[in-house]
């Protein structure tokens, strides 16, 4: 290994991979603005932390961006009305998630009048301290808009807890075929910029460097204007190569600065946020408008018309792919994200979320992968990793279920990239053997944990019964004196009485 | 040679000596492994085992008189775990094991009697006379101590249900 290490070291700064991007012409499209579905579905998990708890009733009339489920814990997000209508149900739905597995979500019948409750517009946010502006975005359910959907308050207070001197803006989207934070870049540019600004005071951050990958030449410029006025907010060109917006990857790119192994960005003093939360952000502290609606990228060689949407959350892929046209063809592949670090959709009937940057219906062609065959130790995905690891040592040891020896390999490190299926000739699914070993040594980290729950449970079940024994033993002793007492008394009672009598 | 037999003598003596404190004062009490095999198995003390609770169990493990596969709630993975602990070879493949299961009520057959509950080594079961009972998931270790316990039959043992946050992607299929 130390030698496969020390000849990686020579190839230098060479990983990643060059995907045809396949952005065109979709993102050349204006944003369309998707009307309002009949029925609206609101994952009640669609952030990363505890899920958000209903606040409201079935039956009960909500408007546009009330509040219906609140954030419970420390890493949650609250959930808001992405319409007005009737909440028709809270029950099981399926989740937009690999497993096809329900979850839990609140349902909305729309009165199709999109009727926004009362919203507080502050005219001079700047002048908010970073307290009220993190407890806004907070209030206002942001999380990360780059498909992470971390809650975005929880990032932004973190810059006054560790010393944060950069706030990192990803615009790269490297991902194929996405195009919604370009869009957004080119359209909504100064409003982009504005919560930039105001992320640079809630983190205390002295300046902000925007990446945006080389390929958006359009988004680059309409960024530079828009930031041009603002000597903190700088905007840096990246080269387009996957995966740039990898938040350790850009960190590295536009700060020379590397993230250890066992540490967050916010240990080397920056934290990374999307360009699109930026918005969000904007949106919430300015015109207290909460999350309800995110533009996304409909795209892939079996949608009608290609082209980034503004979309109400909870609405289901099947009336979007319905609103734009139905399908050409046959749907191969149904992914949500990107096609290296997507989502496999089992079906169209699952609702759009925070995190969802993008529908795409992959058509035979661009879903067809090959043959699987055996590993020939070419090394490609060593060449590829981003993050300096061994994929094909690590997935041959998880092959045979050694998931610890994979873990010893760096498996934690591994950001599921997708870089290493993605060049291997012999077509292994590389970062599928990674993803199910990370998941099954999660289980079994949950598993350990649940055993000495339960252990402890049963610890104090044990000293609950010897209590109770203890105590009716003390009871029954009790009675037993208190009856001797009592009959002693009778007895000298009867025996005053009877030499009375006598 | 005098000076050859003097020291090697002294030596032992000395070792001798050290060993007799070391006896004394970094005495441990009881087998260890025993310990290390306790910490992984369930501790719900279920006794389908056959011995009286885990400590038991374990204490069999360890001398050889019991396999390591003798815990059904532990399954497989305790099987492979305990074998791993011991360095021991251990076949999986006569284990009988339908992955983790834990209790379920079926709620139109429960009279609400409480027999259930007093048994449950881990206090998972949850209800009140004449009440409906339930099963809490994240208690419930599947040692199946209630299920004969219901006069009703309404306790099953059912494979734990995969959730959004339970469920790990499949192994790909080999080449």
């Amino acid at each position: 290994m130390g030698f496969m290490n020390l000849f990686k070291h020579f190839l230098g700064k060479d990983w990643g991979v060059h995907p045809a991007d396949h952005k065109r012409p979709a993102s050349d499209v204006p944003t369309r603005k998707l009307p309002i579905p009949p029925r609206l579905h609101l994952m009640l998990s669609q952030h990363v932390g505890a899920p958000s708890r209903p606040i409201v009733l079935v039956g009960e009339k909500v408007r546009k961006g009330q509040l219906i489920a609140a954030a419970q814990g420390n890493i949650s997000a609250p959930l808001h009305a992405s319409t007005s209508g009737t909440i028709s149900a809270i029950g099981e739905i399926t989740a937009p998630h690999a497993s096809g597995l329900p979850g839990m979500a609140i349902s909305i019948d729309s009165d199709g009048e999109d009727a926004w409750v009362e919203t507080e517009v502050i005219t001079d946010p700047f002048s908010l301290s970073p307290e009220d502006i993190a407890k806004r975005v907070a209030a206002a359910g942001v999380v990360g808009l780059g498909g992470a959907t971390f809650p975005s308050s929880v990032k932004l207070n973190l810059g006054r807890r560790s010393k944060i001197d950069t706030l990192i803006m990803n615009g790269s989207e490297c991902e194929p075929y996405l195009s919604c934070d370009d869009r957004l870049m080119r359209d909504r540019a100064a409003d982009i910029v504005t919560g930039i600004r105001l992320m640079l005071i809630s983190t205390g951050a002295g300046e902000a460097k925007v990446g945006i990958e080389d390929n958006k030449p359009e988004a680059i410029a309409a960024m530079r204007e828009a930031a041009a006025r603002f000597d903190n907010v700088t905007i840096f060109p990246v080269p387009a190569r996957y995966p740039m917006g990898s938040d350790r990857q850009l960190i590295v790119e536009l700060t020379g600065r590397e993230v250890p192994s066992d540490a967050r960005a916010a240990d080397v003093g920056v934290i990374v946020h999307n360009v699109g939360t930026a918005y969000a952000v904007q949106q919430a502290v300015c015109l207290g408008r909460p999350l309800v609606s995110r533009v996304m990228t409909l795209n892939g060689g079996a949608a009608a018309t290609p082209g980034n949407y503004e979309v109400p959350l909870g609405t289901l892929i099947s009336d979007l792919v319905a609103f734009t046209g139905g399908t050409t063809g046959d749907v191969a592949k149904l992914v949500m994200g990107g096609p290296m670090m997507g989502t496999i959709l089992p079906h169209m009937r699952v609702p759009v979320i925070k995190g969802t940057s993008g529908i795409l219906l992959l058509d035979a062609n661009e879903a067809a992968g090959g043959e699987v065959e055996d590993c020939i130790r070419c090394g490609s995905c060593v060449k590829a990793c981003p993050m300096g690891l061994l994929p094909l040592e690590m997935s041959a040891r998880i092959r045979n279920d050694e998931m610890d020896a994979a873990a010893d390999l760096g498996l934690a490190d591994c950001i599921a990239c997708g870089c290493c299926a993605y060049v291997c000739p012999s077509h292994i699914p590389l970062v599928q053997y990674f993803y199910h070993a990370k998941g099954d040594l999660y289980a079994r980290e949950r598993n350990k944990l649940r055993t000495e729950a339960t252990k402890k449970m049963a610890l104090q079940r044990q000293e609950r019964l010897e209590r109770e024994q203890r105590e009716k033993v003390e009871a029954a002793a009790k009675r037993k004196a208190e009856r001797a007492a009592a009959a002693a008394a009778a007895a000298a009672a009867e025996a005053a009485k009877q030499g009375e009598s006598a | 040679m005098i000076v050859a037999i003097l020291s090697l003598t002294l030596l032992g003596a000395a070792f001798g000596i050290l060993l007799g404190i070391a006896n004394k004062f970094l005495r441990v009490e009881g087998n260890p492994v025993v310990e290390e095999l306790l910490a992984l198995m369930p501790g719900s003390n279920c006794g389908q085992c056959g011995f009286p609770g885990c400590s038991g169990a374990a204490e069999a493990i360890v001398d050889g008189s019991a396999a390591p596969t003798c815990c059904p709630p532990g399954g497989k993975a305790l099987a492979a775990a305990i074998a791993e602990k011991l360095g021991i070879e251990v076949d999986l493949s006569g284990m009988v094991d339908d992955g983790p299961k834990i209790a379920l009520v079926a709620e139109e057959l429960c009279i609400g009697c409480c027999r259930c509950s007093k048994v449950c080594p881990t206090d998972a079961i949850l209800g009140a006379a004449k009440q409906i009972h339930n099963v809490l998931r994240e208690a419930c270790t599947g040692c199946s101590a209630c299920i004969e316990k219901c006069p009703t039959e309404a306790l099953v043992m059912t494979p734990v249900p995969v959730t959004l946050q339970h469920w790990v992607m499949p192994k790909p299929l080999a080449a």
